[in-house]
């Protein structure tokens, strides 16, 4: 009984892993580009390309780091763009945004049919085109240790790289963020352009910079979709996650590390919900597989409207930079 | 030419244009009436998806007693009620609250796509069937196609899905222009949008009018759903709305928020809609995901680069009234 309850967390758990890996990363450039006081609707858009374009490299040279790479350059331009909108010629950023969401969709799907002709999906990777689980060290040593050795095997052990890589970019985010220099301007940016501006420091070069920075963020995310958990790009795959992860850097007050947990939560309840399905909980009854996938919003709403704490959003977001 | 003869030309063609021009209509009616006032709804799609629900709670509970035209009546009026309460609490949360509308919109979105799931899939799906959908709305509260209407007058049309609602849209529009240009309301809605401050100081509810813009653009996306339950599915179907709602985005932007060219656009969009099947059927490599592409790019360059020509065209504009100047 022990074992098996056991076994049921560590499963949820990994799982929960394997979900929230994209989000966390899109989490974390949100939280950048946010904070340099540009709404980033189009988390969603990036995501989507460079799921796209890692696919379609990795199928065409058969090379992961080369998908990795061509994932990262297509989500920079797509921030660019963006950058080039709202930051060069002040358009309106959501405005913007929702036009690279739809730009994404449509480009990935005509690309795709034509160069694949398989209707928008890109064929399916072999094992060595895709980022394999990796066994960490002393698996088999810890093997012998009761209940660490498990839950080193089974939860900490044996994800993809990008996962690894997911995981680290919070606290990498956070360190530059809190720490650097460019942190610190990135965040006076997003609070008071003017002030870092009469410094002598350029609004528009900080802000570009936030973006590019999102969009690697957003790259690795979307290769992680095509190329590590999934085996091939299919339409609109990205199928909200950006949408999502914008709703964990509100919840986490646009901080890496509870963003991070956000995206943690967020992860576990989508984990879960398909094990809860016919399930009866005690008190509360059978709950709809789609009341649980619309949860992660419903929390966001409400913790939007103030009744969970005040939501804190960088002063200058949404207000375009004029010298 | 695939396109233009697959829009208009071929027969039915045009019926099916005007039928999706009819759904793009309510959607930019939808997002330009927020937009009066300086508010993004991205809502409409969601807005639209729930509206369906007022048409299925009407025709319960008025169809079995009431004559058609009443039923018809009051369907359109739930759609719209409906559509307007879900986007009452967006507007509701941005000028009480402080949180922006555009994110509860989206929110709002999914929200509206996770209850239509579990109700057409679970409580009211039609009984018998796997698929989810809705039982067929009674025969009284069908809107006719154009083809039955024109042949009560004896006129022979091709059959498409293109019905009454058109009209309807049409008549929309009509009332879109009276709101927002002739009514004190339009004026204030109109003075939010250009400038909060300077409307609170005139003394004008600027919380009131976000709430009231936001619910009536709702009403405008409810709409969405007489054309398709009412006119053409007659039930609710899964995924009716098939990202009309976030068209109405481009359509808005492209018409200027006016209605003559909300029309307009309405019409090009229906057209590139159709005449993208067409193309679909003509050649496989080329998609409706076309479509997709360019409403991006027109968001993008008339929405958020709108300003990208200004500087360039202003200076050929003065280059010319100088030249003009000197010739005189």
């Amino acid at each position: 009984m022990m074992i098996d309850f056991l076994f049921q967390t560590l499963w949820a758990l990994d799982a929960t892993l394997r979900v929230a890996t994209p989000l966390m990363l899109c989490a974390m450039a949100g939280i950048f580009s946010e904070r340099s006081g540009i709404v980033d609707i189009s988390l969603e858009g990036k995501l989507l390309s460079g799921a796209f374009v890692a696919a379609t490299i990795a199928s065409l040279t058969g090379s992961v780091w080369l998908g990795l790479m061509g994932a990262i350059c297509a989500s920079v331009m797509m921030s660019l763009l963006h950058g080039f909108a709202c930051i060069t010629h002040r358009g309106d950023q959501v405005v913007s945004g929702v036009a690279i969401n739809f730009l994404a969709s449509g480009l990935t799907v005509i690309l795709g049919i034509a160069i694949f002709k398989r209707g928008g999906q890109t064929p399916t990777l072999s094992s060595g085109e895709r980022f394999r689980p990796i066994e960490l060290w002393f698996v088999d040593a810890l093997d012998n240790v009761p209940v660490i050795g498990t839950i080193y095997r089974e939860l900490i052990s044996g994800h993809s790289l990008l996962v690894y890589v997911a995981l680290l970019c919070v606290p990498i985010a956070s360190f530059i963020l809190y720490k650097s220099r460019f942190g610190l301007r990135l965040r006076a940016v997003g609070e008071s352009p003017i002030a870092v501006d009469s410094a002598g420091v350029s609004v528009t070069w900080l802000r570009y910079r936030a973006l590019i920075v999102g969009g690697v963020f957003c790259g690795i995310a979307g290769a992680y979709l095509s190329i590590s958990h999934g085996a091939n790009f299919v339409r609109e795959m990205s199928a909200g996650k950006g949408y999502i992860a914008l709703a964990a850097v509100i919840f986490g007050n646009w901080r890496p590390i509870r963003a991070f947990w956000a995206c943690l939560m967020f992860g576990f309840l989508d984990a879960i919900t398909s094990r809860l399905q016919d399930i009866d909980l005690p008190l509360i009854g059978e709950v709809p597989a789609q009341l649980m996938s619309a949860l992660p919003y419903i929390m966001t709403i409400i913790l939007l409207s103030g009744f969970i704490g005040r939501p804190s959003p960088p002063s200058a977001i949404g207000v375009p930079y004029k010298k | 030419m695939v396109m233009l003869k697959g829009a208009f030309i071929y027969p039915g063609s045009l019926g099916y244009t005007l039928y999706y021009t009819t759904n793009f209509i309510f959607t930019g009616l939808a997002v330009a009436t927020a937009f009066h006032a300086k508010l993004f709804n991205i809502g409409g799609e969601g807005q639209a998806y729930v509206g369906s629900l007022g048409i299925l709670l009407a025709t319960a509970l008025f169809a079995p007693f009431l004559p058609a035209l009443f039923v018809v009546l009051l369907c359109i009026i739930c759609s719209a009620l409906i559509g307007a309460a879900w986007a009452f609490i967006p507007g509701y949360l941005q000028a009480k609250r402080g949180s922006h509308v555009v994110i509860t919109t989206i929110m709002f979105n999914f929200l509206a796509s996770s209850l239509m799931v579990y109700l057409l899939a679970g409580p009211l799906i039609q009984l018998g069937q796997q698929s989810p959908q809705s039982d067929l709305i009674p025969e009284s509260a069908q809107l006719a196609s154009f083809e039955t209407f024109f042949s009560l007058f004896g006129i022979d049309i091709t059959s498409s899905p293109l019905n009454l609602s058109f009209l309807l849209g049409l008549f929309a529009l009509f009332v879109f222009w009276v709101l927002i240009w002739k009514t004190r309301l339009g004026y204030e809605i109109r003075a939010v949008g250009k400038n909060q401050d300077a409307a609170n100081y005139a003394g004008i509810n600027v919380p009131k009018i976000i709430i009231i813009t936001m619910t009536i653009s709702g009403a405008f996306a409810g709409l969405l759903a007489v054309n398709e339950v009412m006119g053409v599915q007659h039930r609710a179907i899964l995924n009716f709305t098939a990202g009309y709602g976030f068209t109405g985005i481009a359509v808005a932007l492209m018409g200027r928020n006016h209605p003559v060219g909300i029309f307009f656009a309405s019409l090009l969009f229906g057209a590139l809609f159709q005449g993208g099947a067409e193309l679909d059927f003509e050649f496989q490599s080329i998609t409706r995901d076309m479509v997709l592409l360019i409403q991006g790019m027109i968001i993008l360059f008339s929405g958020a680069l709108a300003y990208m020509f200004n500087p360039a065209l202003s200076k050929i504009f003065n280059n010319i009234t100088k030249n003009g100047a000197n010739d005189d």
